[in-house]
């Protein structure tokens, strides 16, 4: 066993351990670390496949800013989640049945798995070759220039998604006092103040 | 190379910058006051886009490797989608000004899910097939729900968006069992590797990622959405689901099963024929209970999906041009109609229980006369175009040898019929009671007039969308 194969086996064991533990844990904020886990595990393993540029991603954007997010979402979220685990001990069995069933087909599906003639051919005809080029060059000559169009639609689909959410969300309330800068800085000093000169003893 | 793709792309690209530049307009000038100005400039970039790829469009191109694709197939459903959503955009206006629903987002979104369906019936990919439904589903969740102070109307939004969801995640895996299949998710490869046995892996893909269609275009079994969403959907959002979206997930659906699965035409035309006569039936049969205008439009769109499946069940060229034809007789009839549902009022709250229209042609006359042209060519009486409309997609299945789904597909518009005519009867027999009143801007007007007049009208040739169905058809069916 080479030391790459002890490497694989550890990170392997951890993330699943780690994955696990995201969804048995009964504090959610220990279940955000748990995913902090997965996620750094997950990165050791796509460095041993040799793509340091996606594992980079992962540990930078996951790690760095999502799950950060979570920790936030699930600290400031007043959700009672023992409440919410008592509904799924309800649905449970039907979950059970249905997660079954799916695995049945899985089974039926890949135990006979056939691909076409040509399948691994067209696999490797979209990505340049790894000798050539480094990770990150080859997913920007994927993302930027082959598959632009769909780098650009996904873009317009997030566009979407930012105008819903302030749209069904954002209300222009009248009952607060806003901040006008404008107002501020044009306010007249001469008037902004008045003087008065208070005799001693005498108060106003 | 980029260049000249981006050139076959233009209508796409010009109308996602409008959608941009308007959203900009919007937020920094004076936001829900701009909405009337938006809404009109919307439907007119519509309608000025609907005559370029009119005009500009010769031949087939595509562009992207193959993403995408720019045929007459493409143009003639880009076309009924751009104009049946200028239409819907513009008669909707003043309902949604008077009930306090104007908001400048509303066309911006309708833009951009006008995008998306552009996008879905140009596909040549997976990939691209998928973000093109993303990005309309993903509009029309929003606007179900811009009624945010009903709990219907966000129950109706929400309900969508998971319905929506799910119907996504059985498409991409799908789509996914597709690629593992194949190895590519470019249509051409894909049809390029199949012929002979497929595998069941295959086979599932298939069917997954039609189950996932079916929910867009709401066939049944996956329908069980519609009638809560158009029902809690504000009455002009309704309008345009039940308009635009269907066209362009028809069209999809009828992209993906000729160019990426064409050598396999046996597989996927049982899985759309049994949807298309669950459709009818249940279309039909479930909405004779209704009492509520919208909900009843919802299971008439069923069971016109129905009808339109079994265009495309026929697996034919000929069974394509009637698909076609249909889905553009179809959206305009469902103008017509919801032109009218949108127009009643009592007391300025707006009416969709059909009791309401007990004696309406008293009131009324020539609205009556237009509702019964309408309603007699939805249920398909000769001599409206709605007949026309079943009659191309009949002929075409017979000739395919599907005998037994055209009497069944009979039975059923005997059946729905009932409830088509049951408006009509309320309307011109029905006991006095309560009177409602049908209050139409102009934009409304002419669309409810034009449409009654088309089925009318249109009897004599169908203003030729004949022959650009049948070009669109040759296009798709090689």
């Amino acid at each position: 066993m080479s030391v790459a194969d002890i490497a694989f086996y550890c990170f392997a064991v951890v993330t699943v351990a780690a994955g696990l533990m995201v969804t048995v844990s009964r504090n959610p904020v220990h279940s955000v670390l748990w995913l902090i886990l997965t996620f750094l595990s997950s990165a050791g393993l796509f460095v041993l496949l040799g793509a340091e540029f996606v594992a980079m991603l992962l540990i930078i954007v996951y790690v760095g800013a999502v799950a950060v997010l979570f920790l936030f979402v699930v600290m400031m979220l007043d959700v009672d989640f023992a409440e919410l685990k008592g509904e799924m001990a309800r649905t449970m069995p039907l979950a059970l049945l249905i997660g079954v069933i799916i695995i049945l087909q899985f089974g039926m599906a890949y135990a006979a798995w056939t691909q076409a003639e040509g399948a691994l051919g067209l696999r490797q005809a979209v990505a340049p070759a790894i000798e050539d080029v480094q990770n990150t060059k080859a997913l920007g000559l994927l993302i930027y220039d082959k598959y632009i169009y769909l780098f650009q639609a996904s873009g317009l689909v997030l566009l979407v998604a930012m105008i819903g959410a302030i749209t069904l969300t954002l209300r222009h309330r009248k009952d607060v006092k806003r901040q006008n800068v404008l107002h501020q800085m044009w306010r007249d000093p001469a008037k902004a103040m008045e003087l008065k000169d208070v005799k001693p003893g005498q108060g106003l | 190379m980029t260049g000249t793709d981006f050139n076959i792309l233009l209508p796409e690209v010009a109308l996602s910058i409008y959608a941009m530049a308007a959203l900009l307009f919007g937020v920094y000038t004076t936001k829900d006051k701009a909405a009337g100005l938006i809404t009109w400039v919307t439907a007119g970039v519509f309608l000025v886009l609907a005559f370029w790829i009119g005009a500009n469009g010769e031949g087939a191109r595509t562009a992207f490797g193959g993403m995408f694709n720019d045929d007459p197939f493409a143009r003639y459903a880009k076309i009924t989608i751009l104009l049946s959503a200028a239409a819907v955009l513009v008669m909707s206006f003043d309902y949604m000004s008077r009930r306090d629903l104007a908001r400048f987002e509303y066309p911006i979104l309708v833009a951009l899910s006008v995008v998306g369906m552009m996008m879905m019936v140009s596909a040549g990919d997976l990939m691209a097939l998928y973000l093109g439904l993303e990005l309309q589903s993903l509009a029309l969740y929003v606007i179900a729900a811009l009624r945010r102070d009903s709990a219907k109307s966000t129950e109706a939004g929400l309900k969508y968006f998971v319905l929506g969801a799910l119907s996504s995640g059985l498409l991409l895996y799908g789509a996914s069992l597709t690629y593992g299949y194949a190895g590519t998710t470019l249509f051409s490869g894909i049809l390029s590797t199949l012929g002979g046995e497929i595998p069941l892996g295959l086979l599932f893909g298939l069917v997954f990622m039609l189950s996932g269609l079916a929910f867009k275009v709401s066939a049944a079994p996956f329908h069980m959405w519609t009638p809560d969403v158009y029902e809690g959907a504000p009455t002009p959002v309704t309008a345009f689901f039940a308009t635009a979206p269907k066209v362009a997930a028809m069209a999809l659906l009828a992209r993906l099963a000729y160019d990426a699965f064409g050598a396999i035409p046996g597989d996927w035309q049982q899985v759309i024929a049994v949807m298309s006569l669950l459709s009818m039936f249940v279309g039909a049969i479930a909405a004779i209970g209704q009492r509520d205008l919208k909900r009843l439009m919802a299971y008439s769109s069923i069971a016109h999906m129905g009808y339109a499946l079994l265009g495309l069940a026929a697996g034919t060229a000929a069974g394509v041009q009637a698909m076609l034809i249909y889905m553009a007789i179809y959206v305009t009839m469902n103008i017509g109609t919801f032109a009218f549902i949108l127009s009643l009022e009592r007391d300025g709250k707006p009416v969709t229980d059909i009791a309401a229209l007990n004696m309406f042609v008293k009131r009324e006359p020539m609205k009556a006369y237009a509702v019964l042209a309408l309603m007699f060519s939805l249920a398909g009486v000769p001599p409206f175009v709605g007949f026309f409309a079943k009659f191309a997609v009949w002929q075409a299945a017979l000739s395919a040898g599907l005998t037994w789904l055209v009497v069944a597909s009979a039975v059923a518009s005997a059946i729905g019929a009932f409830y088509y005519l049951r408006i009509v009867y309320f309307m011109f027999f029905g006991k006095d009671g309560e009177t409602v009143e049908s209050r139409m801007s102009a934009p409304q007007w002419i669309a409810f007039v034009a449409a009654a007049l088309i089925m009318l009208v249109g009897a004599v040739n169908l203003f030729g969308i004949d022959p650009a169905a049948a070009v669109a058809a040759e296009a798709l069916v090689r």
